[in-house]
């Protein structure tokens, strides 16, 4: 039996005027159990705390129930207060008699009543309360980054520069991602591989940086503060530490007729190839889809040029191991297929391009060298038309996604402007749904747009374009005018809507991390906790979280580092006492509390057992790691034979609140 | 079942710490009232809800049953709430299968915002099982009367 | 047939007892017993139309004990042994199983029922049975006087074995779910004093849970101090009922419809529509589901998608209201 203290706070007159705490507190006195029972006018207040630790001290309390507010305002503060008189943190209670009592109920004597009865509910609960102490778990000081775009970029030099060792899995032979194909940047327009490639040398030369590009998280097991993860390195047939990047092979490999998917198909490359001049790291790669060697045995022209002697057609995958105390997911978008809009002929007609490929068109290192010229005929587009929102806001709709974009309304801009300026011959329409420019300098920019450089913005959609003797025919409608429009295009560009990495979802998997239902990652808090997931010791960085553009990735990018950075300088973590335990006495080993553990925290061990008759018997036992529990209590239901509780809200402390409840 | 107008049933309302019981605090400091025979007890997730409780209740001579959590999809522990979603439709269709009136179980989700939403369903609730009168159901045959 | 294939299992060695049926105090109550030795086999073996006790719950205690066990099971005993085998209850390798394809198992208080007053011997014939009597020879035509688990058999399909006796069979289209459908169509008023009448029979012997292959627990949560609910009998009006509920609950997904708890029951509660309604509410809601069918499926209770239904569907669903 405990000793319990019964503390009935009046908080001012917010309980004391609904509830009579006199009459609650000597009601409580009776209880069993209780040894002291009191109410003050504001318990929370140091002169109320000071009573509770000497009452604590002077009836040699174990326990303390607290009659007030919400547990969820001071039961922190409360159980301070016990712990600094010497009393386990966890045998306090708090029954709420304020939210759920006086601020709901105006009959005293109804309210009165109910104030006991919660009352009641606490000290039975607190009866089997037992003293927990939260346990601890090290921190392995190094980071993974899992993405090598811009926001894995800035996220790992941001916490190399803290000091941590910091690795990034990139998938593509180079870090870089989306950024390096884009041409210039809003709302400044400077050239987008002008402020990123500096970044990607600086992770490079970084000594706290590893990259591990041309590689794919295969596995993680382990939990905040330990993670283990296997990274498997694929084989790029290319000794990547031999290799000089010197490009000789680039050019004389026999191979010619690649896609190259630097720029998205438009141009082709050879098997063997460096993805662009700035990549990082700069080694070449082998094509094993296209490599003749590789298909067939015979060439080889690769090795006889390379005077590094780096090429070695042998290689395979490897996979590596490392343990990491926070992992960053920072895997990106892509921008959605277009087969599915055929409405605007993009499979029908070359010159119908998406935002991206313009973007090649248009860039200084893409297949035109920066000449703006139509794929088909390789002639100047003089009439363009821009189609906004494609695939983006179709709620309901089958094909495309329900959610804004977010970036295309900026970079349509943006390249209606820089249309304009290089070849002020040319007409620029715009067809839009609404124009969102929220953002420092962005309204500007797009006014500017308008107004500077005679871009035609109509609210409208189109409907249909079609091919016809070289030109394509739009037809659309201009809302605002109430007419129909029909434009002999040069060319058509679509802002086709942007997804989540095909890679994201069995990554989340993998970090048991949590994604909406578009397979963005889902943040622990939309407001208060945008970069960190539910999961503890998994972070997001980027577009994988939303669709975002570089600023703001840079802007998430930079508070994913910092919560890492808070998490690494810490040299163990401090876990949460209310965790489940097995009674393995009782445990079957079915797995039933394994298969529904969101966490993964539960594992199982053979152990030995003393039998019947001197025997040892061998039984398959439940194990939770208290360090990745989060308390849930999902496997307590799970479990038929009970032998899985949850301390701090056990079975019979549950019951025992039913029971003084129903009473 | 005749309706008695002093009838005021016991009604037990299991709430998860993270939306509901914050949902319900909500409904506090909003001053929005809700029958004194509702009483709250907190669990960490609506998963944690062992049948066994409901029963217990029950047995006691709760006259309903309420579990309130966080809405599918924004369960504090990511997957809790589906679980619990799946368990309370079997078991409330088991005890409508053995003869208690079906409306005197309820799940119903409540986020950390919803402070007036738990205070209609509240009232709802206890005007529903008021209507049903006292749970007498479930008792064995050999010791009534 | 099966007597000689345990003979040949133990004197070859090739398992080193054997799990079948002896004749218990009457000759329709076939006992589930070891055999550890041929001449033992020779001595108390028995197997015919009383057979009906599911032999896959001994294996979990069996197959631990060192050495290899071999075991009869029937088609529907297969299910209970996939089933422990997915709780990792049994070790597999100390296992061997010899199926047998089964006509269907009796019960003697239908045979009795059929008019057949002091029975002393019933042998097989075909689809009949012959049955001696104190007062002379009777038939009965067999499909009469199946155990319930029998006469709604759900399949004939043994989903595992080592070596067979008769043929692999099939899934059946089964009727099991017609007096749960027609419970369910009730009001909440006839439904309850049909449970009522039912339950407070229970004299809490606990032989549905001693039976059951899913009730296997290292120590039941009625046994368990630690669970709240620890009762050793009743202590009011309500434990029965709590009983039958929590162990229904938590049996549900995992019970293979095996229908033991209701053969064994000596107050023949039936219990298997407690079961059978938790399957048939798995099967309408989240699909259909036969636990024990495979050995990679999730038990429903266990798994979710985002879709589905509210608990609040059971309002809407079919039966009467109040």
């Amino acid at each position: 039996m405990q000793r319990i203290g019964v503390f009935v706070c009046w908080c001012g007159s917010n309980i004391a005027a609904t509830v009579d705490v006199e009459a609650v507190s000597q009601a409580l006195a009776k209880e069993p159990g209780v040894v002291f029972s009191t109410n003050y006018q504001y318990m929370c207040s140091q002169t109320g705390q000071d009573m509770i630790q000497s009452k604590i001290h002077e009836y040699n309390l174990s326990a303390v129930v607290i009659c007030s507010c919400s547990p969820r305002m001071h039961e922190a503060t409360f159980r301070r207060t016990c712990e600094k008189a010497g009393l386990n943190p966890y045998m306090v209670e708090i029954a709420n008699i304020r939210e759920q009592c006086s601020w709901i109920h105006k009959d005293r004597a109804e309210a009165t009543e109910k104030a006991v009865i919660l009352g009641r509910a606490a000290i039975a609960k607190v009866q089997l309360n037992a003293p927990l102490t939260a346990g601890t778990s090290p921190v392995t000081k190094r980071a993974l980054v899992i993405g090598g775009g811009i926001a894995g970029i800035q996220t790992a030099l941001d916490i190399a520069d803290a000091g941590f060792e910091v690795d990034i899995v990139e998938k593509e032979p180079t870090i870089g991602g989306k950024m390096t194909q884009i041409d210039k940047t809003f709302p400044t327009l400077d050239c987008a591989a002008c402020i990123l490639t500096p970044k990607m040398v600086d992770c490079a030369q970084n000594e706290k940086i590893t990259i591990y590009a041309y590689s794919e998280v295969e596995a993680v097991s382990g939990f905040v503060g330990s993670f283990r993860v296997k990274i498997r390195r694929k084989a790029r047939y290319v000794k990547e530490d031999v290799c000089t990047g010197c490009g000789l092979c680039t050019e004389k490999c026999p191979q010619k007729k690649v896609p190259n998917a630097f720029n998205l198909g438009l141009d082709t490359r050879r098997a063997i190839y460096i993805p662009f001049a700035q990549a990082v790291p700069k080694v070449a790669t082998i094509d094993a889809d296209y490599c003749t060697m590789l298909r067939t045995g015979k060439c080889g022209v690769c090795s006889k040029v390379c005077e590094a002697g780096a090429i070695d057609y042998k290689q395979k995958d490897e996979v590596i191991e490392r343990e990491y105390g926070a992992i960053v997911a920072a895997t990106g978008y892509n921008p959605i297929s277009l087969a599915q809009f055929d409405e605007f002929a993009y499979s029908q007609s070359p010159d119908v391009v998406s935002s991206l490929e313009f973007e090649r068109l248009m860039n200084a290192a893409g297949p035109t060298g920066g000449t703006l010229l139509r794929p088909s005929d390789g002639t100047h587009p003089k009439t363009i038309v821009f189609v906004q929102c494609v695939g983006s806001r179709c709620d309901g709709a089958e094909k495309g996604k329900p959610y804004c974009s977010k970036i295309c309304c900026m970079y349509t801009a943006k390249h209606a402007m820089l249309c304009r300026e290089k070849y002020p011959d040319t007409d620029v329409y715009v067809f839009y749904i609404d124009v969102r420019t929220p953002g420092k300098n962005f309204d500007e920019f797009y006014r500017r747009a308008v107004e500077e450089y005679g871009v035609h913005y109509i609210k409208g959609m189109v409907g249909k374009v079609v091919p016809e003797n070289g030109k394509l025919k739009v037809r659309a409608s201009d809302l605002l005018d109430g007419r129909q429009l029909h434009i002999d295009a040069d060319m058509v560009v679509l802002a086709a809507a942007i997804e989540p990495d095909k890679s994201a979802r069995p990554l989340a998997t993998m970090l048991t991390a949590s994604m909406d239902t578009n397979d963005f990652f889902t943040e622990a808090h939309p407001k208060l906790r945008p970069v960190e997931s539910p999961t503890a010791g998994i972070f997001l960085s980027g577009a994988c979280q939303g669709p975002k553009d570089i600023p703001e990735t840079v802007a998430q990018a930079g508070a994913a580092a910092s919560k890492v950075i808070g998490l690494l300088s810490k040299d163990q973590l401090t876990c949460n006492p209310c965790v489940a335990a097995p009674n393995e006495m009782m445990c079957n080993g079915c797995s039933s509390c394994e298969k529904v553990c969101p966490y993964g925290a539960i594992t199982y061990v053979d152990k030995e057992f003393r039998g019947p008759n001197r025997t040892t018997l061998i039984r398959r036992v439940a194990q939770v790691n208290p360090a990745v529990c989060q308390g849930c209590g999902a496997c307590t239901v799970a479990c038929p034979s009970g032998a899985m509780d949850l301390k701090g809200f056990s079975n019979r402390q549950i019951m025992a609140e039913v029971d003084a409840i129903c009473l | 079942m005749s309706v008695n107008e002093s009838f005021r049933p016991t009604i037990v309302a299991f709430c998860c710490n993270w939306c509901s019981y914050a949902g319900a605090d909500l409904s506090g400091t909003n001053r929005l009232n809700y029958p004194a025979n509702v009483k709250i007890i907190r669990i960490p997730c609506s998963c944690r809800l062992n049948p066994m409780f409901i029963l217990r209740a029950f047995q006691r001579g709760a006259d309903g049953v309420i579990l309130c959590g966080c809405h599918p999809g924004d369960c504090h522990y990511t997957t809790g709430n589906y679980y619990a979603r799946r368990r309370m439709t079997l078991l409330f269709s088991m005890l409508d299968y053995l003869g208690v009136e079906r409306e005197r179980t309820r799940v119903e989700w409540v986020s950390a915002a919803e402070g007036a939403k738990f205070a209609a369903t509240m009232n709802e609730f206890v005007e529903t099982v008021t209507k049903l009168g006292k749970n007498r159901r479930l008792e064995d045959l050999r010791c009534s009367k | 047939m099966l007597q000689v294939k345990a003979i040949e299992l133990l004197e070859s060695g090739a398992v080193d007892r054997v799990l079948g049926w002896k004749k218990g105090d009457f000759f329709y109550d076939l006992t589930p017993a070891v055999f550890e030795s041929a001449d033992e086999v020779r001595r108390e073996f028995a197997y015919g139309p009383f057979a009906g006790a599911n032999l896959s719950k001994y294996l979990i205690a069996e197959s631990r004990r060192g050495g290899k066990v071999g075991v009869f099971l029937k088609p529907c005993d297969t299910y209970s042994l996939v089933q422990l085998l997915k709780e990792h209850r049994v070790l597999r390798e100390n296992v061997y199983v010899v199926g047998v394809q089964c006509e269907g198992m009796c019960d003697i208080e239908k045979i009795r029922d059929a008019g057949c007053a002091g029975v002393t011997a019933v042998e097989e014939d075909g689809d009949r049975l012959k049955v001696a009597t104190l007062y002379g020879e009777r038939t009965v035509d067999r499909r009469d006087v199946l155990l319930e688990k029998c006469a709604a058999c759900k399949s004939r399909k043994l989903v595992i074995y080592d070596e067979l006796i008769g043929e692999q069979g099939d899934v059946i289209d089964s009727n099991r779910f017609d007096k749960v459908a027609a419970l369910e169509a009730m009001t909440p008023e006839q439904r309850y004093e049909f449970w009522r009448g039912e339950l407070s029979r229970c004299i809490r012997c606990n032989a549905c849970r001693n039976v059951c292959p899913a009730c296997s627990c290292e120590k039941c949560v009625f046994d368990n101090p630690d669970s709240g609910v620890r009762n050793k009998a009743a202590a009011d009006s309500f434990e029965e009922n709590m009983f039958h509920i929590i162990r229904a609950f938590h049996v549900a997904s995992r019970c293979t419809d095996c229908g033991e708890c209701s053969r064994v029951c000596p107050q023949h509660i039936p219990l298997h529509l407690l079961n059978r309604k938790f399957i048939k509410d798995i099967n309408e809601l989240y699909g259909e589901y036969q636990a024990g069918a495979d050995f990679d499926s999730r038990p429903p209770l266990m798994d979710f998608t985002q879709g589905d239904c509210e608990p609040s569907i059971v309002y809407q669903r079919g039966g009467a209201k109040a």
